[in-house]
């Protein structure tokens, strides 16, 4: 009885306060789109920056004279280097049927192999790189250039430039993607409280009234958290379906074309919207409760 | 009849409080001010010492200019404001002690009229009366019941479903008249409640609180209208700036002087002497 009175002073607040509810749900549908909008974006290009700076690796060119034992120290040496995530030996063989798969007339007219053997080294932190690069070729003071530590060691290269470039430029982009999501949710959150504070201001006058007749705070406010809950239901179903619309018209067709779309780490669509709906309408219903408070104290 | 069904409930919600002996010592009074001071923030004094009672079955007017603290007297029996020293109480309790948690059930036996009516604007006539039981979990049937017999009582029964702006403002004072005493409260207080209407629709509803006096429940009413407290002669508390000046049993809007005292304050005010004309 008293639920569905509730529910019903709810329903009829919301349909003889039309406007201001409209701007209330139109106010959640709009957050949430954004918000649906950008959280995938937001993790796409994480994702695609992680998958970059997974590609910072080191290249250990072996001399071509080294004996297999050599190769054998180097590899152990390697294997107790700290920071090493992995390990990948490259034979000249391998170097070259892959550079003439890339490059097929260039490689057709060599006679011999110019290519060395190559121990490829993943660092576990893409950001200590030179800490490696350092343990197996210190820099020699008295010539100014690295000086590799193991006789079978021709050179250590870790692309410098290359690398530099690439930490550099996915750390800002997770910067400031961290940084639009605080702001963009902050905002969502101020404005959905702001509207919910409106619309129930333009009625303290009607809860004073309540009060002096002898309604319990409670009585009160229930109906106007129910129309909250109602209000953030409307807004995310709504946002829901759009979203649904958008993915399927939009995104879909173009997810095969592009490796950004398709990135594997992203949210799960289906809980993505769930999440969605469940943040609107906990907030506009803590938003209605909580603003009522102020105008309880009669 | 509508009216007798009200006044049979009235008696019976009544009976209850008076179970407390009244034959030895004073009756608890419905409503007791005890050395009653009000300093509002920023130094305005709403009231000072003001003491009184009133009894049960009274029926009282506040009277005084704008300002003399009518309304501070209304707005502390139903704890809006705060005392700041001094005891109010109500039926024996003193408010002080009343926590925020129970205040709605000390407001659901106060009855209260207001100058601007205060209705829900976004409900029908039948609705803003029967939020009042609503308030109190009545059920449902007993709403349907009650609220059409109030309504008729305060004459309105042929505007159930008008919405307040729909209305005069007579008949939007009727309808604030049936939602304070739909629930039959022992105490019912009025704050100006013809401030807004012309003199001929406020008879009528003094007349309406007149009748809900008689069938037992207390009236306080706040007034400075004249003629209103002139045709009722009942009971009058006159308050100037905080404090009381006057409390007579059937008084007049002023001080009631007889036609020998008028004479005495009217050749002073001439300059004339007892003796008869000057020339």
């Amino acid at each position: 009885m008293r639920v569905a009175f509730f529910l019903k002073e709810a329903l009829r607040s919301l349909s003889r306060n039309a406007a201001p509810s409209l701007a209330a749900v139109l106010t959640v549908l709009m957050t949430a789109l954004v918000l649906g909008v950008f959280i995938p974006i937001v993790q796409a290009t994480t994702g695609t920056a992680n998958s970059i700076r997974g590609k910072v690796v080191v290249d250990i060119y072996a001399k071509d004279t080294a004996t297999l034992k050599q190769l054998h120290e180097l590899r152990d040496a390697l294997a107790t280097t700290p920071n090493v995530k992995k390990i990948q030996f490259i034979t000249k063989d391998q170097a070259l049927a892959s550079e003439r798969k890339k490059h097929p007339d260039a490689y057709a007219l060599l006679g011999s192999n110019p290519l060395p053997n190559l121990f490829r080294v993943t660092p576990k932190d893409p950001d200590k790189i030179d800490a490696i690069v350092d343990r197996l070729a210190p820099v020699d003071p008295a010539i100014g250039k690295r000086k590799p530590q193991l006789a079978a060691i021709d050179e250590v290269r870790n692309r410098r430039d290359e690398t530099d470039k690439i930490l550099s430029a996915t750390g800002l982009v997770k910067l400031l993607t961290a940084g639009l999501t605080v702001l963009l949710v902050l905002t969502s959150i101020a404005l959905v409280a702001n509207t919910i504070r409106l619309s129930i201001f333009s009625r303290r006058r009607e809860v004073e009234v309540m009060k002096l007749v002898g309604a319990t705070n409670w009585f009160i406010r229930w109906p106007f958290v129910i129309e909250g809950v109602l209000v953030g239901l409307m807004g995310g179903v709504l946002a829901g379906l759009c979203l649904v619309i958008a993915k399927a018209t939009l995104v879909d067709p173009l997810a095969d074309r592009f490796a950004l779309l398709a990135a594997s780490k992203m949210i799960d669509f289906r809980m993505l919207i769930g999440l969605l709906m469940l943040s609107c309408v906990a907030v506009s219903a803590i938003g209605s409760g909580l603003t009522l408070r102020r105008f309880l104290r009669v | 009849m509508a009216i007798s069904d009200a006044k049979v409930a009235a008696q019976r919600a009544l009976t209850k409080k008076a179970a407390r002996p009244t034959g030895t010592g004073t009756p608890v009074p419905v409503v007791g001010f005890e050395e009653v001071s009000k300093v509002y923030d920023g130094g305005h004094v709403g009231l000072e010492r003001v003491s009184m009672r009133i009894g049960r079955g009274e029926f009282v007017f506040l009277v005084g200019p704008t300002g003399c603290g009518k309304s501070t007297c209304i707005r502390l029996l139903m704890k809006e404001l705060e005392p700041t020293s001094g005891v109010v109480s109500v039926a024996g309790r003193d408010l002080s002690k009343v926590t925020q948690k129970r205040l709605p059930y000390l407001r659901r036996n106060i009855g209260v009229i207001f100058q601007d009516f205060k209705l829900l604007p976004n409900r029908t006539v039948y609705a803003n009366v029967a939020y009042a039981l609503e308030v109190i979990g009545e059920s449902r049937e007993s709403i349907r019941r009650k609220v059409p017999d109030i309504l008729r009582l305060v004459g309105l029964s042929t505007k159930l479903h008008n919405y307040p702006d729909e209305l005069s403002g007579g008949e939007q004072q009727r309808v604030s008249i049936a939602r304070a005493f739909v629930n039959h409260p022992p105490l019912l207080l009025a704050d100006e409640p013809t401030g807004n209407l012309d003199p001929e629709t406020s008879i009528g509803i003094i007349q309406l609180i007149y009748r809900i006096n008689r069938t037992g429940t207390t009236v306080v009413v706040a007034t400075h209208d004249r003629e209103m407290v002139d045709k009722m002669r009942r009971r009058v508390i006159e308050l100037n700036e905080g404090r009381i000046i006057r409390d007579q049993v059937a008084g007049m809007y002023q001080y009631d002087e007889s036609t020998s005292e008028f004479a005495v304050r009217l050749r002073g005010e001439l300059g004339i002497g007892p003796e008869g004309h000057p020339n």
